[in-house]
Parts: C-alpha cells; sequence; structure tokens
C-alpha cells in the first residue's frame, strides 16, 4: 500500500505498525513526534496504530540543539 | 504619538507599504518585544526588529560573548569577547535605532521570572538553543496568553511555527516532553551552519511584525522547517492536540516548572 511519508509516497506492505515504520526507516521514537493525518500520535500507539492506504504519516524531529547531558547553557 | 521628519524618513520604506503606513508604524512603535536568549536567533532578531522600529525589545540572557559565538551572533563583535551578551546587544541596537527602548536582564530564564517578564510583553521570540527552555518558554506563553514565535536551528536544519496560545497549536501539541538528555545533539556538539541563525531568526522577526501589524496569515498549526543543504523549506500541517498536558481537554501541567537535565529523562514515561 501506498503512504505518504514527510510528503514522499513510499509503499509498505499491509499489517505495517507505525512502529514498524520508524524501524523500518531506522528512526528512533524517542526522538520524534509522529502525526498520522494531521493528529498527533501518542507513543504509546505507535505499536497499535496500523497504516491504511493513503495514510499522511509526518515523522517530527526535534529541531534546536539539545542540551548537552554534562551542561545546561542559555543561549543558541 | 507623532513621527518626527527624522523618524518618517527613516521608516518610509514601511510606511509606503499600504499594510504598514502610518499607523501601523505607530503599532511598530508601541509594541514590546521580549527576546529569549541575545545569541544565534536572538541577534538577527533583535537588529532586524529594531530597525524597523519596534517601541521595546527586552532581551534576556545569562552568558557573555565567547569567541565561538561570532561564526553566527551577528549582533555581537569581536571586541565584545567576555561581555555579558544583554549589554553586547543592547548597545548594538542603541546605536542602529536610538528609539528603540532596550530593557535587559542578565539572568537565566526560569519558572521563577518567566511568567512575570513574559506578561510585560506583547510578544516573545525563542532564541534559546536548549529544549528545557523552549519547553519553558512556551509553558510561560501558555500561561501568560501571550502569542510566541518559536524558532529552532541545528546542523543545517532550522524550524520556525507561531503559537498564539489556546487558538493554535503549542509545542507541546506536538512534543509532550524534551528528549531524553543528551540524545538530540546540540550545536555545541554537532555544529551548526551559521547562516541558519540568520534564516530562521529574520523569518521569527517577521512573523513578529505580522502578529503587531494583524496582516497576512501568521505560522500558527504549521512548522516551516528549512534544509540548508537542499535549500528547501517543508511545510507540517499541525493543529491542537486534545491530549496536549498544556493546552489540552485535561491538562497535566497547571504551573510553570524548570525541565533540567536530571530529572529530564525521569519525566519522560512512556506517553512522552
Amino acid at each position: 500500500m501506498q503512504i505518504l511519508v514527510n510528503g514522499e509516497s513510499r509503499e509498505f506492505k499491509a499489517d505495517t505498525t507505525v512502529a514498524d515504520l520508524l524501524r523500518e526507516l531506522d528512526v528512533k521514537p524517542d526522538r520524534v513526534a509522529v502525526e498520522v493525518n494531521r493528529e498527533i500520535l501518542d507513543k504509546g500507539a505507535f505499536a497499535q496504530r496500523s497504516l491504511r492506504e493513503g495514510d499522511r504519516i509526518e515523522i517530527i524531529s526535534f529541531i534546536g540543539g539539545g542540551q548537552p547531558a554534562d551542561q545546561y547553557r542559555d543561549v543558541s | 504619538m507623532e513621527f518626527t521628519e527624522d523618524q518618517i524618513t527613516r521608516y518610509s520604506r514601511h510606511i509606503l507599504l499600504p499594510e504598514v503606513g502610518g499607523k501601523g508604524q505607530k503599532k511598530i512603535a508601541k509594541a514590546r518585544i521580549l527576546i529569549v536568549g541575545a545569541g544565534g536567533l536572538g541577534s538577527p532578531a533583535a537588529l532586524y526588529l529594531a530597525a524597523a522600529g519596534v517601541g521595546t525589545i527586552g532581551l534576556i540572557d545569562s552568558d557573555v560573548v565567547d569567541l565561538s559565538n561570532l561564526q553566527r551572533q551577528v549582533i555581537h563583535q569581536t571586541p565584545d569577547l567576555g561581555r555579558p551578551k544583554v549589554i553586547s546587544a543592547k548597545e548594538k541596537i542603541q546605536a542602529l535605532n536610538p528609539d528603540v527602548t532596550v530593557l535587559t536582564y542578565q539572568d537565566r530564564f526560569t519558572s521563577k521570572n518567566a511568567l512575570e517578564l513574559v506578561k510585560a510583553y506583547d510578544i516573545v521570540i525563542d532564541g534559546v538553543d536548549n529544549f528545557p527552555a523552549k519547553f519553558l518558554i512556551n509553558d510561560a506563553c501558555v500561561f501568560a496568553d501571550k502569542p510566541l514565535v518559536h524558532g529552532g536551528i541545528l546542523r543545517f536544519e532550522g524550524r520556525v511555527t507561531t503559537i498564539v496560545p489556546r487558538k493554535s497549536a503549542c509545542y507541546r501539541c506536538i512534543f509532550k516532553h524534551p528528549p531524553p538528555p543528551g540524545l538530540i545533539a546540540s550545536c555545541q556538539e554537532a555544529g551548526v551552519i551559521g547562516v541558519l541563525a540568520g534564516i530562521i531568526g529574520t523569518i521569527q522577526a517577521t512573523e513578529a511584525l505580522k502578529l503587531i501589524l494583524g496582516i497576512g496569515r501568521p505560522l500558527t498549526d504549521r512548522l516551516l522547517d528549512f534544509d540548508g543543504r537542499r535549500t528547501a523549506f517543508r511545510e507540517i500541517k499541525t493543529r491542537r492536540n486534545p491530549h496536549c498536558p498544556l493546552c489540552g481537554d485535561r491538562p497535566t501541567i497547571t504551573e510553570l516548572f524548570d525541565h533540567d537535565p536530571e530529572t529530564c529523562a525521569v519525566k519522560v514515561t512512556s506517553n512522552a
């Protein structure tokens, strides 16, 4: 089935879940938010939500610089 | 208030725009904008907003100018090394446009001072580089009901979005909590192409001016992502999330708090 991932059409086999999709794309769930048809999907539902033909998936990564693990600075 | 001859000349290219005019320029002159962080994003935002004639610009930053800042933090210059960023920035703003009142806070933006600061301004610009502060700015703006122009940069990528509390998606509608510490690299660790600060910071300034003037279509319910390698923008449509812990139907965040590196990991639970 055809799924739109970040605006690009991609082929996935039936019964693929959002968690599977992230695994296939080598995206760590901790590092992103996932929107399915404009609704933010709760991380807890990644493994439950199966993809459906025509779904529009947006994988939204954090942008902005994370704080270094050992330091907490104020300014970019 | 009336403009002097010099002010009419200074702002003539604005006044010529039908969407601005003398009336709009007066709105700009009365506006109060808080810029959190006088660094990469705050530099261009502050300079352009000052040039535009924004009446009051607040700057909060606890840092001093470091040599590694000068590759992108264009409001600071080599002779400013070691000086407080808010002082360095204030001087440049005042040299550029003495019409602007600059209020400086050489302090960290924390849950203790956030609300009081944000309440004193009309619009807030996020110019910080760390997620705990980004979430705190978002929370403070939602509690104070102040529009926020969010921005972020890392490596070759940048993002801008405008948040009008309870009318459009807030940052927590998309990301409930910051990522666990160390999971997402910082500019300090991963680097950032300096010009990105200019691209994203000036879009933030554009958004702030549009909000002041009430013109155009704000960047609400949209994340505008920029990829500097491909020179391409991507727009992600968002909407308010009824499960948002801050502005959703059953909020669990009812007061300001600081996400700090130690507790961040603990707070990020299964539904983060």
